[in-house]
């Protein structure tokens, strides 16, 4: 029997035997389902990627008003579709080292203050002009100059200057910063003719689809461009990216096939849908925290003892087990954790310890009044769940915490950033400098917990202009520590990207970095 | 002039005023929800520096008046204007988006105004018997049950587990007319359910109120079968409330199945007005509400109508 096996597996690899032969086949011999399925999958990322195929995704996070514009992505759905269509100079790959993309090469001064991007030649944008150092440039621009309303203008200050010089483009910064590479892979960065700067929402980019049909918070087709740069990318005659916000109508959408891949499966049907024999569920630790923030500056959270009261108050583990059903971990008060590069993985994890918070909270000499506590489902889905959990362990340690719910609608400019102690989200981001730059640093616009300390933000400097990674490394423990211990965030969970996939798609990795592969499921898979 | 004509321009009349008391009312309502287009455009990743570029944008920095003349201006000249969030242009978003619903919305129509008549007539017929509970038992639980639950339910059994049809009501111009039918059968389904009960329901009330009538017993007495007693006596009487009934459900199809077009992931208006409401999109908001109001204003203006010309001494007054 082991013999027919290795021979049938062998047909597979030689693109002889279909998927549905070889299940029936190896049904045949008395080979469970289960098995089979694993056998056929070896032998088909054997035989390497097959061209071809329709791919549908069916994702959240699509909206009618969703624009092409890349400066303008804040959600699943038009971060698909900017993967499909546009490249960007690099990428930071599932290791979390950074991979060549439209630039060749990317180098740092000694000081990281210059950092030169060779540009590949012969890149050929959809409207069929070649990609110049200049159409870089100014794409560069127009996330980062006065008029810019792009998400990426946060990361894009520290830029002293840019110029165009023949195949390079070079970066100057005001600031060295060993890890510019990485701001330069943000999925906002996308090249565009002109950078964009006449029609930013043409849709016109290098990727390996190209816009067919553009319906904003319903579909989107992309059609294989055959003159992208790699041939390797983009195994698919086309991809199609349908909005399907509502979570139930989306896992029925994969079970009876209409799609082949789904995000955001919901936690409590994740063990569910991945009984069913045709399709697999994804669950990869990334960056992204649940969190619950307190501004630093507003009392009673200007009370370090206070915070650690609260910090100390809630069950972590029982946090991960209710409101994400495991599919996650347990998150230790500090914006990173073990998906980062150069996360000192021995900080010891804070417990669950309603003697210190009790004790905490007697030092902080709180008056007893109810400490209120901001929350929506639009913060994450399961905040007000994880509200009342966080509330009834608090109420145990004396410590009188009010829920106030709020609505979703306008939630992040109402009461995100505003009020000083809500429930929210973060996505994470490719390194530890640009979480810290982003939300901790004390100039920063989103430093969403008020945490404003001279000393951070000097050894977020020194850590970024510091090339020897063991040294950077400590800069950053101490840094995590100090976030920790003083800062007013309360991390209590990492959640997992939970993915719906077909199991016809082949060559599917793990990637921290963003949902769905990192957008690499269109480049990457194929049709078995 | 003819008082029937006289009494219809003056309907129209009314509900031109009407409509643009709605779209007064709608764009004050829609000022007074917190933030803005560019606040929710950029949301969790807004920068002040960034908000005021996107504000100056789409000219959000002017007064409300003038942006309110500004689109009153354009409207009146047959200009929807852009759309604030994604540029493009807001009548050719709403013709596809309202094609789509009128299409779903007619299908369902179709299928539920002559069955609900039916029945009614049929409840009528055997009234107290079990051919009239059972109907009214049916058309009365589906009506209770929460439209989503029965999109879910209906997408369980008929598309994951049989696989008869595809759960997704996607349709696009590509399509032939067959394959739109096909796509939208689930969703036209559903709706036929939630509103056969209420136009069912009435047109046996109505019917059955007028059974009790000197003229009904005549036409009995003189030998006419059950059946045609109901539908050649009774029911042109009673066309007037059941009229009005159906051009609620009607009205109710096209501007309320925001649910079942999520559950089914139908392109309608219904889920365009929602999002551009969460985003402020101001513009599409108040082409959106106009549109759902004059569908609202017509059909109730087309059920007024109908039932003075289905009533003689309204036809003919005094």
């Amino acid at each position: 029997m082991n013999e027919q096996l290795t021979h049938m597996a062998g047909q597979v690899t030689a693109g002889k035997l279909t998927r549905r032969e070889f299940m029936g086949k190896a049904a045949a011999l008395g080979v469970s389902a289960a098995m089979a399925s694993t056998m056929f999958a070896d032998a088909a990322r054997a035989a390497g990627p097959k061209k071809g195929g329709d791919l549908k995704f069916g994702l959240q996070g699509g909206n009618s008003t969703d624009s092409l514009d890349p400066a303008t992505y804040a959600s699943s759905v038009p971060f698909q579709n900017g993967r499909q269509f546009g490249d960007t100079l690099v990428e930071v790959a599932p290791d979390g080292s950074i991979e060549p993309r439209l630039a060749e090469s990317v180098e740092g001064s000694a000081d990281a203050k210059v950092w030169t991007f060779k540009l590949r030649q012969g890149v050929e944008f959809h409207n069929g002009k070649t990609m110049t150092s200049e159409d870089v440039l100014k794409t560069m621009e127009r996330h980062s100059n006065e008029d810019s309303k792009s998400g990426a203008l946060g990361i894009m200050k520290g830029i002293e200057s840019m110029k165009a010089d023949g195949d390079n483009f070079q970066v100057t910064l005001t600031e060295p910063n060993a890890d510019l590479p990485f701001l330069m892979a943000d999925y906002h960065l996308i090249v565009q003719p002109d950078g964009g700067m006449d029609n930013p929402a043409a849709g016109i980019g290098t990727g390996p689809y190209q816009v067919e049909v553009d319906e904003p918070g319903v579909r989107h087709v992309f059609k294989k461009f055959a003159n992208h740069w790699n041939p390797d990318f983009g195994n698919f005659d086309s991809v199609e990216v349908i909005v399907i916000n509502d979570a139930t109508a989306r896992t029925a959408a994969l079970q009876s096939g209409q799609v082949h891949a789904v995000n955001r499966v919901e936690p409590k049907v994740a063990d569910l849908l991945g009984r069913a024999p045709n399709l697999t569920v994804h669950s990869t630790a990334g960056r992204g925290h649940y969190v619950f923030i307190m501004h630093c500056d507003t009392a009673p959270f200007d009370n370090n003892e206070l915070r650690l009261a609260l910090k100390h108050a809630i069950n972590r583990q029982e946090l991960v087990d209710k409101v994400l059903r495991g599919y996650g971990t347990v998150g230790n008060d500090m914006p990173v954790n073990a998906a980062y590069p150069l996360f000192d993985g021995s900080i010891p994890q804070r417990e669950f310890s309603l003697e210190k918070a009790a004790e905490h909270y007697k030092k902080s000499g709180h008056d007893g009044s109810p400490i209120i506590m901001r929350v929506a489902d639009g913060a994450f889905p399961g905040a007000v769940d994880a509200a009342a959990l966080f509330q009834q362990t608090a109420a145990q340690a004396g410590i009188p915490l009010e829920i106030k719910r709020e609505p979703n609608d306008g939630y992040w400019s109402e009461v995100w950033n505003v009020q000083p102690f809500c429930a929210s989200y973060w996505g994470g981001r490719p390194v530890q400098d640009q979480m810290y730059a982003t939300a901790y640093l004390s100039t920063a616009d989103w430093n969403d917990t008020r945490f404003k300390v001279p000393e951070f933000d000097e050894m977020l400097f020194a850590a970024r202009a510091e090339l020897d990674n063991d040294k950077r490394k400590d800069i950053y423990s101490k840094m995590g520590v100090m976030v920790r211990d003083q800062g007013g965030l309360i991390c209590p969970m990492f959640n997992d990207f939970v993915e719906g996939v077909t199991n016809q798609l082949e060559g599917w990795e793990s990637d921290p970095t963003q949902e769905m592969m990192n957008g690499q499921v269109s480049r990457k898979m194929w049709f078995s | 002039m003819h008082p029937i004509v006289k009494l219809v321009s003056q309907r129209f009349a009314l509900g031109i005023l009407l409509l643009f008391g709605a779209s007064a009312l709608i764009f004050g309502l829609t000022e007074a929800l917190p933030g803005d287009a560019a606040q929710a455009v950029l949301g969790q990743s807004a920068t002040p520096e960034a908000l005021a570029n996107l504000r100056e944008e789409m000219g959000l920095n002017r007064p409300a008046l003038t942006r309110y003349f500004e689109w009153l201006g354009g409207i009146v000249q047959g200009d929807l204007g852009q759309s604030l969030t994604n540029k493009l242009d807001i009548a050719e978003s709403i013709g596809k988006r309202l094609g789509n619903t009128l299409f779903l919305a007619c299908a369902a129509a179709v299928v539920s105004v002559p069955l609900a008549i039916f029945l009614g007539l049929l409840a009528v017929r055997y009234r107290n018997r079990w051919p009239d509970k059972l109907i009214s038992a049916i058309t009365l639980t589906t009506v209770s049950i929460p439209e989503f639950l029965i999109g879910y339910v209906v997408i369980y059994f008929i598309s994951v587990k049989l696989g008869w049809f595809s759960s997704l009501a996607m349709i696009n111009e590509t399509m032939s007319f067959g394959q739109k039918l096909n796509a939208i059968a689930l969703p036209a389904f559903v709706l036929t359910l939630v509103v056969l009960a209420q136009m069912m329901r009435m047109t046996r009330a109505a019917i059955l109120n007028l059974m009790q009538s000197a003229y009904i017993e005549t036409a009995e007495l003189k030998g006419l079968s059950n059946f045609q007693v109901i539908a050649r006596h009774a029911f042109p009487n009673a066309i007037s409330p059941i009229v009005n009934v159906v051009m609620l459900n009607l009205a109710y199809l096209v501007v309320g199945v925001v649910v079942v077009e999520v559950v089914f992931v139908y392109p309608g208006m219904g889920q365009y007005l929602v999002d551009s409401v969460t985003k402020r999109d101001v513009p599409v908001v108040l082409a959106c509400g106009v549109v759902f109001a004059a569908v609202y204003i017509g059909l109730n203006m087309v059920a007024d109508i109908v039932s003075i010309l289905a009533n003689p001494r309204l036809r003919h007054p005094k």
